[in-house]
């Protein structure tokens, strides 16, 4: 027992705090993207052809005060490309910035990438997705408890893994009342990770089910939001059933587990202080 | 490549047949030399089947690793779909989930295997509940079934337990839930596509995947990685072990409700993700691996940083280790469950800790190096008991093996290019196929893909250790209770979606 007490005494307090800064990530760490289009050099479409996973579409600019013609010169400070990027495509592989020539698509180290709808994923530029919190109906119904099935539809047990952790004394998303339970009838809502196989869709249909309504759904990795790297016309997984309608949508490629909690508490509505 | 009898090529790990020196054999001529072959010693690594282009046909391969002599025996037949061989299940159980594998993508026949059930349910919308499944008859016994969805955050799988009382008489585990079809976009994919596919076969094991990957696809190309890159390679791969075991670690100290150790290795498995995480930008070590080298190096300051965290983090790691093996409550809950002896692990071709736990001596980093392992070696570990208890010594021994093994090569980390020019790895060689053996933190990992006349790829098959080690799941719990499930299975930790690919 002395022993137990004495190796406890020697593991300290070691519970991340919040708010974090872009100081708590190594340098290296890839967390949300910011585009510059006035870097775009014109016709140039290298990202697009590099990324994995379709994120990345170019557009020409939408015409301005008076539509460019011919005899015009195009301003130079007029981007000639308008890149958009979906972050619930998006795997977090560094081959777009690596195949930009000028350095237009750059990783922060800022790890907030959630949203609340499908197109707020869509990013033009410096900004964070924006994001609501649960009307306040909602949230008095949920009071400070938020109790979570989680089902694994395909996922490779990479954001499996990274919602686990979320339970250990790092993260401990306990103390904000938020909890993975055993049965969808415990459960205010349910989590979803992977691209929903085939051989998963009727699980996840009945387990969504079983959640009593009003309930909220999570969808967890590029998997779950977009089928991710396993996207494809023919293939055995066919991303969330329409039927299924999600309240909040955590990219990453495994989300780091302070972008889960982040996006958690926020569709909270609380501070993350 | 080296000449051996008829009909067969023996390469090493990482080699290429050039598969106009490999005739197909005919299906019992095939079927008689895959057996000489595991007769003498040969365990089976890979059975896949490629299609011919156009008409029904397939190009049946069989990759037999001879551990002793470092090679690999590489044997071809050709069969139509609805034609098969003998099968070699009755004499070589390790053959089981193979041939039930050829079975269901290729419509294969193994004639007289006992128990022709499609492994993955790959081709069929059905569920579970419309399959059949081995049942035992007799008064008091009765059938317990858990999953596809389980209780905790896990991937799914459904488990079918034949009890008399507590005691399990057999366990059969039905998977498949997991099929995201990665192998034919291993094979469609661009290449950024492939590796990301490659990266998450089993998302905690995205470094040995990436790594499987990148060997054959090298080998195909002709490329090879720099010395700068290979260390930087085995640096990530032993830093997901590291990583892995002593998350499992504290999983079993969970199950038997030793919550201390259960916390503190819950948070130090954090710390050696963080160090992959400044490694790699991504906890997992995604976006590490190339073909032709890696992205990322370490500078002098990382190093020093690295050495440091690794030495803290080290410390707390024994002391925690010593809470967990001096506690007599986890070693009487550890000790006698979920045996495994070393005759079932030797005949199910278990491979990894599960196998060395069971006093069955393999490690593909001693037995087949490739990359860092061909110069520098790490001690195999080995426990006799086959219980859980073997299993978590033996993973225990393993992290400070793989630390050692991290704080020398850091120190000694060469500087100098990382990867060769990036479309080197771009065209591949004609009418070959490639074999690569990565011993991951759970075992074997084998990746084998091979090219058509024009040099594009035209088959990618993946064995993850779970997909060998799975059955071994199966045969520790007989004659153990079912409560005591969740501690073996934890003691196993096989992936789902390496399995079901
Ligand atoms: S980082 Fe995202 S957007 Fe860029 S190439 Fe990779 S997947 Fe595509
Ligand atoms: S998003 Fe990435 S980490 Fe998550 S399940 Fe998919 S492949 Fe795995």
């Amino acid at each position: 027992m002395l022993d137990i007490l004495q190796a406890r005494w020697r593991q300290g307090f070691r519970t991340v705090l919040l708010p974090v800064t872009q100081d708590a990530f190594p340098d290296r760490f890839r967390g949300r993207p910011i585009i510059d289009s006035t870097k775009c050099v014109d016709g140039c479409r290298a990202c697009v052809d590099a990324c994995p996973t379709g994120a990345i579409t170019i557009t020409a600019p939408a015409p301005a005060t008076a539509p460019a013609t011919a005899t015009a010169p195009v301003s130079t400070s007029a981007p000639a490309n308008r890149v958009t990027l979906d972050l619930g495509k998006c795997i977090f592989c560094p081959a777009c910035v690596e195949a930009c020539p000028t350095g237009a698509i750059t990783y922060t180290r800022d790890h907030r990438l959630a949203a609340r709808t499908r197109d707020d994923l869509r990013i033009t530029n410096a900004e964070a997705p924006k994001i609501a919190a649960l009307d306040a109906a909602m949230r008095k119904l949920l009071g400070r408890a938020l109790r979570l099935r989680q089902v694994s539809a395909g996922g490779c047990n990479g954001c499996e893994a990274e919602l686990v952790a979320l339970g250990n004394v790092v993260f401990d998303m306990s103390r904000f009342g938020i909890q993975f339970v055993a049965s969808p009838r415990h459960a205010d809502g349910i989590v979803i990770t992977g691209p929903v196989t085939h051989n998963m869709r009727q699980a996840l249909i009945e387990t969504y089910e079983a959640t009593p309504a009003p309930r909220i759904v999570i969808a967890v990795g590029a998997c779950a939001i977009s089928q991710g790297a396993f996207a494809s016309e023919s293939g055995p997984v066919s991303g969330i059933p329409p039927e299924i309608p999600v309240d909040l949508f955590i990219p990453g490629c495994p989300p780091h587990p302070l972008t889960v909690l982040d996006g958690l508490l926020r569709m909270l509505g609380r501070n993350e202080s | 490549m080296s000449a051996a009898s008829r009909g067969t090529v023996r390469v090493r790990n990482g080699g290429v047949v050039a598969l106009g020196a490999l005739p197909p054999l005919e299906p019992d001529e095939f079927r008689a030399v895959c057996g000489v072959a595991l007769t003498a010693g040969g365990r089976l690594v890979a059975l896949p089947a490629f299609a011919l282009g156009t008409d029904d046909g397939r190009d049946v391969f069989a990759v037999i690793a001879n551990d002793d002599e470092s090679e690999l025996t590489v044997t071809r037949t050709r069969l139509a779909r609805g034609a098969g061989f003998d099968a070699l299940t009755p004499e070589f159980p390790e053959a089981q989930a193979f041939e039930r594998e050829l079975f269901e993508d290729h419509g294969i026949i193994p004639v007289g295997h006992p128990w022709l059930k499609p492994l993955r349910q790959a081709h069929l919308k059905t569920d579970a509940a419309q399959h059949t499944f081995f049942s035992v008859d007799g008064d008091g016994i009765h059938e317990v079934a858990v999953g596809p969805v389980h209780a905790g955050v896990i991937e799914p799988g459904h488990f079918r337990f034949q009890c008399a009382g507590e005691d399990v008489l057999h366990l059969e585990i039905h998977l498949g839930y997991q099929h995201r079809g990665a192998e034919r976009l291993l094979v469609l994919g661009s290449p950024a596509r492939r590796i990301a596919v490659a990266e998450s076969i089993a998302g905690d094991t995205a470094v040995g995947h990436a790594l499987a990957y990148a060997h054959v696809i090298e080998s195909l190309a002709g490329v090879r990685p720099p010395l700068a890159a290979q260390t930087i390679r085995g640096l990530a791969l032993e830093l997901e072990r590291v990583a892995n075991h002593v998350g499992d670690l504290g999983a079993l100290a969970n199950d038997v409700a030793f919550l201390p150790a259960a916390a503190w290795f819950g948070r130090l498995r954090g710390e050696f993700l963080n160090l992959l995480m400044a490694l790699s930008g991504n906890r997992y070590g995604r976006g590490l691996v190339v073909t032709g080298g890696v992205r990322f190096g370490l500078p002098s300051d990382m190093r020093q940083a690295f050495t440091a965290k690794l030495a803290e983090t080290e410390a707390d790691l024994r002391a925690t280790a010593e809470t967990l093996f001096s506690s007599p409550s986890v070693s009487s809950r550890f000790e006698q469950t979920g045996v495994v002896s070393d005759a079932t692990a030797e005949d199910l071709g278990l491979v990894g800790v599960v196998a060395r736990a069971s006093h069955v001596a393999r490690d593909a980093r001693r037995d087949h190096p490739i990359g860092i392992y061909r110069f520098v070696h790490i001690p195999l570990a080995l426990a006799e008991t086959g219980d859980v208890m073997a299993r978590a010594v033996v993973r225990w021994i393993e992290v400070q093996r793989s630390l050692t093994f991290l704080r020398e090569q850091i120190a000694e980390l060469a500087e100098g290019p990382l990867r060769t020019p990036s479309t080197a790895a771009d065209s591949f060689a004609p009418d070959s196929l490639a074999v690569a053996l990565i011993e991951g933190w759970r075992g074997e990992i084998a990746h084998v893909a091979a090219t058509n006349g024009s040099g594009d790829l035209r088959g990618y098959k993946v064995v993850d250790p779970s997909f060998h080690n799975w059955f071994g799941l199966a045969m520790a719990l007989r004659d153990n209770a079912i409560s005591d499930f969740p501690l073996c299975n934890k003691s196993f930790n096989l992936s789902y979606a390496g399995h079901d690919l």
